[in-house]
C-alpha cells in the first residue's frame, strides 16, 4: 500500500504535512496529495536496450529518463502535462518525466536502468558485490524543474585541468 | 551480398540465424534480428580516434600514445581495477586476465551487477541446469521469476521457452503452460496462464513457502505470505509437480532486490526440491552476450568466475570485497580500465563519483558516460560484427562469432594486447 504525504490548509493559514495511507483519498477529501512514497526499482525495456550503445543519442535520453507512475498514484499526485517528477532516496534525487504505467501496482515506481536511475540507488552492496538495483524506498513528487540531459548529469563530474595525468 | 548465420552481439540470447546484407563493405540490412539486435547491427555513433585527456579535455591522439598512457596509468597504480568484459569475445578476456595478472590488479566482469549473486547462489547450492534446446525440445512448463524477456530477451521466448515450437513440444505455446513471478505487471506477464504479483523484496518469502507447499508441509502456512493468498501459491505448486519437463528462468528481479543472492538460493533449492517429484531445470537469463564467456574464461584461468583480486600472487575472490562497486565505494581503486562497458551510467552514482576521482582508460567502440571520465579513450571494432571470437550463450554454450565487415579499428583483444605488450616493458625497464 503506498503511502502520501497530504498538504493541507490549517486554521492559520500555514501549511502542514501529514503522511497519510493510500486508501481514502478522493476528491470529498480536501486536501492535496504532494509526496508519494514509493518501491523504487530500475531495470531493462526495448526503448533502452535498443539505445543502450548510443548512449549521446536522444532516443536514449527519451528511452530511459522517464518513471513510470502506478495510475492511482500518478492521478494522486495531480501530475500536470508540463510537469515532471522528482524521485528522492535517501541516496540522491533525480529529475524525471512520469508517465502512467497499468503494469504497476500503486506504490512501485520503475525507472528504465541507466544513469538517472541510478542517480538514486544505493552502492552498498550487501556483501555480494551487486547494489539494491530494485527496491530502494523513495519519495515522488510533480515539479516544474526540467530534466538533466545526459551532459548535465555528468557535467559536475568532469574533472578540471591536470587532475588524472 | 547476404551473409547467412550470423550471430547476434547484443543479448545472452546470442541468436546464430540472422541475415545480414552487406553492400559495399556496409550493413544494409538485417533479418530475424529483434529490435535490440537490428539497432545493434545498423550501427551507432562511434569514437571516432583514441584521445587522451590534456588540461581537463580530452584531445585525439595516437594509438601509440594512448597505449602508453594506459600502460603508465596501470603502471603507476597500487590497486588497479579492471572492469567490463562482457560485451566483447573471450579473446579479449584472457588477455585481460593477463593484464590484470601483470599489473597486480582485480578483475572484475559486468557480471556483479548482473546475475553475480545468481553465480554466488550457485555456488552455495549447485545448479540443476540444461541447455537452451532441451527447455526448447522438452520442457512443458516454463516460469520466469522476475525475468522479462519481452523487453530484454525479445526473442527469448520464440527461440527457446515458452512460445517455441521443439522435438517433443510440437504445439509450441498452446502445448506448454506458463507461470510469471514479478512486481509488475510486465510484457512477459500478459502471456502468462498463471501471474503471480508480489511486492518489491519478497521473493524468498514466496519461494521458502513455495517449498513448504512442494515438500508438504502447507499446512504449516499462514493464509497468505507476503501478500499472496496461500491457494495461489498452492495452484503454482501444483501447476510445477504436473509438468514433465519444469523449467525456471530466472532474472535480475531475483539478483537485484533484497535477499539477492539468497533468493537465487531459494530458486535453486526450490527446482532441487521439484526433482523429488518430476524433471526440473533452472537457468539464469543472461544480459550481455558474453557475459557468461567472461565467467567461463576467468574461471578457467584463475578459478573464478569474477571480482578476482591478482594482487597476492594467488588469485582472490570475495565478492563485497573484491567486486568494482565494492572497491569503488571504499575508495580502494586509484585506476581503472573500463573494457566493453559503460559503469558511469550502471553503477550507483557514489561509485561513479569516485571513478571521476581517479584514472579511468575506456576501451569501447562507443562514446557514452563512462567518456566524460575517462582519461584515455580507445575506440574498438564491435565484436560479432567486425571482429570475430567465441562467445558463450546464456546456458553456457561456446559458439564463433563472425566478422561481417571491416573496421578501420582495432579489435578489443589487439588493444588489450598492446596494453600489456607496454606494461611488460616498462616492467622491464624499471
Ligand atoms: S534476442 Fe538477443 S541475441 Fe536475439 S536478436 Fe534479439 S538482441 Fe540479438
Amino acid at each position: 500500500m503506498p503511502q502520501y504525504y497530504i498538504k493541507l490548509t490549517v486554521p492559520q493559514g500555514k501549511t502542514a504535512q501529514y503522511i497519510a495511507l493510500g486508501r481514502g483519498w478522493g476528491k470529498e477529501f480536501e486536501f492535496m496529495v504532494i509526496i508519494l512514497k514509493a518501491i523504487m526499482i530500475s531495470g531493462r525495456t526495448l526503448g533502452q536496450g535498443a539505445s543502450l550503445e548510443a548512449k549521446m543519442s536522444p532516443e536514449f535520453f527519451n528511452a530511459t529518463s522517464s518513471c513510470a507512475i502506478s495510475e492511482s498514484d500518478y492521478n494522486a499526485l495531480g501530475i500536470s502535462g508540463d510537469e515532471n517528477v522528482l524521485v528522492r532516496t535517501e541516496f540522491g534525487e533525480v529529475v524525471l518525466s512520469a508517465r502512467k504505467d497499468d503494469g504497476l501496482p500503486p506504490g512501485v515506481i520503475f525507472i528504465p536502468m541507466g544513469p538517472w536511475a541510478n542517480a538514486v540507488v544505493g552502492e552498498n552492496t550487501g556483501g555480494c558485490g551487486c547494489p539494491l538495483f530494485k527496491g530502494t524506498e523513495a519519495e515522488v513528487e510533480p515539479t516544474k524543474t526540467q530534466v538533466k540531459d545526459v551532459c548535465e548529469l555528468f557535467a559536475d563530474l568532469k574533472r578540471l585541468a591536470g587532475e588524472g595525468s | 551480398m547476404i551473409e547467412e548465420d550470423v550471430l547476434c552481439p547484443f543479448c545472452g540470447c546470442l541468436c546464430d540465424d540472422l541475415k545480414v546484407e552487406v553492400e559495399e563493405g556496409r550493413i544494409v540490412g538485417v533479418k530475424r534480428a529483434c529490435r535490440l539486435g537490428m539497432s545493434k547491427f545498423m550501427g551507432h555513433e562511434r569514437i571516432v580516434a583514441p584521445m587522451v585527456r590534456r588540461d581537463g579535455v580530452l584531445v585525439e591522439t595516437s594509438y601509440e600514445e594512448a597505449y602508453e598512457r594506459a600502460a603508465e596509468i596501470l603502471k603507476a597504480a597500487k590497486r588497479p581495477l579492471l572492469y567490463g568484459w562482457c560485451s566483447t569475445v573471450c579473446e579479449t578476456a584472457k588477455k585481460g586476465i593477463l593484464l590484470a595478472e601483470e599489473v597486480g590488479g582485480v578483475i572484475d566482469s559486468t557480471a556483479t551487477v548482473c546475475h553475480g549473486p545468481s553465480i554466488i547462489g550457485i555456488e552455495e547450492k549447485g545448479l540443476a541446469g540444461s541447455t537452451l534446446g532441451q527447455v526448447k525440445n522438452r520442457a512443458d512448463l516454463i516460469v520466469f521469476w522476475g525475468a522479462n524477456p519481452a523487453e530484454a530477451h525479445p526473442r527469448h521466448t520464440l527461440r527457446y521457452s515458452s512460445n517455441s515450437t521443439g522435438m517433443f513440444t510440437p504445439e509450441g505455446r498452446g502445448g506448454r503452460k506458463v507461470i510469471v513471478v514479478d512486481v509488475r505487471k510486465t510484457r512477459t506477464a500478459k502471456n502468462a496462464d498463471k501471474f503471480v504479483l508480489i511486492r518489491p523484496g519478497t521473493d524468498y518469502e514466496v519461494i521458502a513457502a513455495l517449498r513448504m507447499i512442494v515438500k508438504g508441509k502447507g499446512d504449516l502456512l499462514p493464509d497468505a505470505v507476503a501478500g499472496i493468498a496461500k491457494s495461489d501459491l498452492e495452484e503454482v505448486a501444483d501447476m510445477m509437480k504436473a509438468a514433465k519437463f519444469g523449467a525456471v528462468l530466472i532474472g535480475l528481479g531475483l539478483t537485484h532486490s533484497r535477499g539477492r543472492y539468497k533468493n537465487v538460493d531459494g530458486a535453486l533449492s526450490l527446482v532441487a526440491d521439484l526433482n523429488g517429484f518430476t524433471k526440473f531445470v533452472v537457468l539464469a537469463m543472461r544480459g550481455h552476450y558474453n557475459v557468461a564467456g567472461f565467467g567461463q574464461v576467468c574461471a578457467w584461468e584463475t578459478g573464478y568466475p569474477m571480482a578476482v583480486d591478482l594482487s597476492r600472487g594467488a588469485p582472490y575472490f570475495n565478492p563485497g570485497e573484491t567486486a568494482a562497486c565494492d572497491l569503488l565505494a571504499r575508495r580502494e581503486a586509484d585506476a581503472m580500465m573500463v573494457v566493453a562497458a559503460d559503469p558511469a551510467s550502471n553503477f550507483p552514482r557514489k561509485t561513479v563519483e569516485a571513478m571521476a576521482e581517479i584514472p579511468v582508460i575506456q576501451v569501447d567502440p562507443y562514446p557514452n558516460p563512462t567518456t566524460f571520465i575517462a582519461d584515455v579513450v580507445i575506440p574498438t571494432a564491435v565484436c560479432g560484427i567486425e571482429a570475430e571470437g567465441t562467445a558463450y550463450r546464456m546456458d553456457g554454450l561456446s559458439l564463433r562469432m563472425k566478422k561481417v565487415v571491416d573496421s578501420v579499428y582495432p579489435t578489443d583483444e589487439e588493444v588489450v594486447e598492446n596494453i600489456l605488450d607496454r606494461v611488460r616493458r616498462l616492467g622491464d625497464d624499471n
